[in-house]
């Protein structure tokens, strides 16, 4: 029974991680209406800046800033020259863009920085939770975070005139252009918005994972998951299907004997693909349904 | 009467390109290029003849992928998947069953197909994203299941499977990396004539259908879940067919060679051929075999920004891909001559 | 005095096609215009035209102010508003989100409240189902959502894309009384694309005739009514 708590709770840590990014690839998804593939990598060359700017003498919560700052800038800049320029091309061709600025930030994050592990400072401190054996005081302080996050977009998606004004440009720009919404400016804001959670994951998620070029890449494929089976359309959703695959996959690694650590992704894949064919729209997805 | 003959020609001139494969230049164009073919293997080097065997094999791969996503219009991250499980196959048959190298061909598409049908039936009933996903389970677990334990006396586990490259039949006097090179183009004529007449056929054009409005096509009758599993199936299986090639081009075959960054060069492929173009996906081969290794000699360290930068320009260049851009220098080509 | 809306030489390309050949139109201030024609004359691409929505070439001016060739998102922040082919339901959202969404260009928390409740007034039905998903509405209550989203601009000219398209009379009735509403009590100008030509010329003030994208006829409602080409063609009798 213990061994079962325990190994929830690490679930629930890492499953932590995978929100955090969850959340930065809905809100993208709400922005520009499909999945970023190159998020992770974003996520970390912003984390490897912070790192560089403490590297310089820059304390903790000025880098974090000075990053989310810098990294919203830099998610509106590759929009606009990046994505603009083919705006009018198929969607597929957009997916390749992603898959190439995948390639060009794991790259160039390689070579200014190299792969050796780079230890990245925690806020929270390494010591378990109020001296209880369950939980680390980072891993709290990281699921607190993503809870905040979490709250901060519903509130700016459901409660104000400027998240109203997104969800419209994503939707149906054409008759968002005719209600007066600068669609052009929406997306940009989507993908720097994007930018700066992919940030805030990556600075909480390097702590545990370390810091290197690749580190995101698992990542990215849980948090991918998560957030499909959360729902798209739904960042509550993406928080509880991360924490959902992270307990998903720890149990599987611990419980299923012989085989359960090496298929640990296979299984925790398979088991979201069978939410989704009773669920076909995710977990707490909102079903379209519209009129033939 | 010269105004009527001058109608004529003009009309005459309008025809639609390809629809008459034996107009105008076409015929010199195809004896020339099937000269160059046979010629090739005998002036080139043996490490190009493999290289391009092995751009041929992807095609195919591309090919299958194609006639899914392209012609069907579903979205899949998951025939790194039919690759490897063709390549076992045929790498397994052949260690482990001495069964010749062409027949491994046939037993590798039949289990793809019949692997591609079968996952196909629930898969399909997702959509766009979420097919996504579940395709690429199937791309993860693949080499998470060759390397199993249980899966190892038949897999060779991490290890994998050591395989001969065949000589050529008969006595010919040329070498295995030629023989290879004519029994793939062999098996791609086979194979692209059949997609063709596929795409062609009442079933191809219900697949189409199916893509461009699945309501209205299940409307008319089209039973659409069965298409598209089929689809699926015989996606796979060409796929398939070409694992099977690319282990006895590559005589390997390992869990770690067929990851899913496979899937995602295949699609890379795709695109830059052109979605739903049968001859892009020769241009697609080409650029997934050759294009990463320009990167690396671009610049080593940097391989994967200059193989992302090349990325970019192609497809602004050509944003529905070399097909694309061949239908609009032959728009501009056409108004040019009238 | 000049026209709220004033069009001189208007050319229209869809890509490389050109579907508008010279179109010369005005729209008076807190008038009906309408434009008749058959289908794929050209109307609907006309009201595209005004709204920035294509490729032109030509004179397009609201109040003197030039607007061809600018954004669409500039144009219907003078005060032009669109409800267009096909509704443009933001089917997602629900029918309440539609129409805070249509009032998006505007500020002033209390004026855009009050104005919700007034487009509520004028279709009851649209209040009952505010928080339902738009998507699920009928073809009818779509369509006088995108009137209402159209109305939270407090746009001074409204271009309607075939309003009865669709719908059923009785429905057609009562969303034309609204229209007539609009127009009397708060001035709003309107440029009508309607297929059903007996409805529009009971309701518009002036008329245009467009075919294969060129003008034909134009004149006041009254005498075309009565003429005998039009009677013949659109009327049916």
């Amino acid at each position: 029974m213990e061994l079962l708590l325990h190994q929830v709770l690490a679930g629930l840590a890492t499953g932590g991680i995978y929100a955090c990014l969850a959340l930065a690839l809905v809100m993208i998804y709400q922005a520009i209406d499909h999945l970023n593939f190159a998020q992770g990598e974003m996520a970390m060359f912003s984390t490897f800046i912070a790192w560089q700017l403490m590297e310089l003498g820059t304390p903790y919560w000025i880098a974090f800033v000075v990053t989310l700052a810098i990294s919203f800038v830099a998610g509106v800049l590759i929009d606009r020259v990046l994505f603009r320029p083919i705006h009018d091309a198929p969607i597929l061709s957009h997916i390749v863009v992603f898959i190439a600025l995948f390639g060009i930030l794991n790259s160039l994050a390689g070579f200014i920085w190299d792969f050796n592990v780079k230890n990245f400072p925690t806020p929270f401190g390494s010591r378990p939770l109020l001296g209880s054996g369950l939980i680390s005081s980072h891993d709290a302080g990281m699921i607190g975070v993503t809870i905040l996050l979490l709250v901060f977009l519903y509130v700016f998606f459901r409660h104000t005139r400027i998240g109203l004004a997104m969800r419209a440009a994503a939707a149906n720009p054409q008759s968002a252009r005719l209600a007066g919404i600068r669609v052009g400016w929406m997306i940009a804001l989507g993908w720097g918005m994007a930018a700066a959670i992919g940030a805030v994951a990556g600075m909480l998620i390097a702590p545990v994972v370390f810091l290197e070029p690749n580190m995101m890449t698992s990542v990215l494929l849980y948090g991918f998951a998560a957030a499909v089976v959360g729902g798209l359309t739904s960042p509550g959703g993406a928080v509880i299907g991360g924490f959902a695959v992270g307990i998903i996959e720890n149990l599987a690694g611990t419980f299923i004997p012989y085989v359960g650590r090496e298929l640990k992704l296979t299984i925790a894949l398979f088991l979201i693909v069978a939410v989704l064919l009773v669920k076909p729209a995710g977990l707490f997805g909102r079903r379209v349904v519209s009129r033939v | 009467m010269k105004e009527d003959l001058a109608l004529a020609h003009g009309l005459a001139a309008r025809r639609l390109p390809f629809a008459n494969l034996l107009a105008g230049w076409r015929p010199a164009a195809i004896a020339v290029g099937l000269v160059l073919i046979v010629l090739l293997p005998f002036v080139a080097k043996n490490f190009f003849i493999f290289q391009l065997t092995l751009a041929l094999i992807y095609a195919i791969a591309i090919l299958g992928l194609n006639l899914l996503t392209g012609f069907n219009g579903q979205f899949s991250l998951g025939h790194s998947a039919f690759y490897a499980i063709g390549a076992y196959t045929a790498a397994i048959l052949m260690d482990q069953a001495d069964m010749p190298y062409y027949w491994t061909l046939p037993a590798a598409g039949l289990v793809c197909l019949v692997s591609g049908f079968l996952f196909g039936l629930p898969a399909l009933r997702l959509e766009g994203i979420y097919l996504a996903l579940a395709t690429f389970a199937l791309a993860v677990a693949i080499p998470q299941l060759l390397k199993s334990t249980p899966l190892e006396p038949w897999t060779g586990g991490v290890q994998g499977v050591v395989i001969i490259k065949p000589d050529a039949p008969f006595g010919l006097p040329i070498n295995s990396d030629q023989w290879l090179y004519f029994f793939t183009v062999a098996v791609a004529i086979v194979l692209y004539v059949c997609a063709i007449n596929l795409v062609r056929s009442r079933t191809g054009r219900a697949i189409i259908a199916i893509r461009e409005n699945p309501i209205a096509a299940s409307a008319m009758g089209v039973n659409v879940s069965l298409y598209k599993s089929l689809t699926f199936g015989v996606s796979a299986l060409y796929t398939g067919i070409a694992g099977a090639l690319g282990a006895i081009a590559v005589q390997f075959v390992a869990p770690d060679s067929f990851t899913f960054f496979l899937s995602i060069a295949l699609f890379v492929g795709l695109i830059v051929g052109g979605v739903g173009s049968i001859p892009g996906t020769l241009v697609g081969g080409l650029l997934v075999l050759f294009v990463p290794n320009i990167a690396e000699e671009v610049s080593k360290g940097l391989a994967g920004a200059v193989y992302g930068v090349i990325l970019i320009l192609v497809i602004y260049v050509m944003p529905s891909g070399a097909a694309g851009l061949a239908r609009l220098l032959a728009g501009q080509f056409a108004r040019l001559r009238r | 005095m000049s026209a709220l809306l004033e069009i001189r030489g208007l050319c229209a390309f869809y890509g490389r096609t050109q579907v508008l050949f010279g179109l010369d139109l005005d729209v008076a201030e807190g008038g009906v215009t309408t434009l008749l024609g058959a289908n794929g004359a050209g109307k609907t691409t006309t009201l595209r035209a005004v709204s920035g929505m294509l490729r032109t070439t030509g004179d397009i001016r609201f109040a003197g102010e030039r607007i061809a060739g600018r954004a669409i998102e500039d144009i219907v922040r003078l005060g032009i508003a669109h409800a267009p082919e096909g509704r443009g339901t933001f089917v997602r959202q629900t029918v309440e989100e539609n129409l805070q969404i249509g009032a998006m260009a505007r500020s002033g928390r209390a004026a855009i409240a009050a104005d919700m409740e007034r487009v509520y007034g004028y279709f009851p039905r649209l209040k009952e189902r505010r928080h339902q998903q738009a998507g699920t509405l009928s073809g009818g209550e779509q369509q006088m959502l995108a009137v209402g989203r159209a109305l939270m601009l407090r746009p001074r000219l409204m271009l309607l894309d075939e309003p009865s398209f669709g719908l059923a009379p009785l429905i057609v009735r009562e969303l034309f009384e609204i229209f007539r509403v609009l127009n009397r009590d708060e001035k709003v100008s309107m440029l009508l694309v309607e297929q059903n030509a007996s409805l529009a010329l009971d309701f518009a003030d002036d008329v245009y005739l467009i075919e294969t994208g060129r003008l034909v006829m134009t004149g006041p409602a009254q005498e075309l009514r009565r003429d005998e080409t039009v009677r013949r063609s659109y009327l049916g009798y």
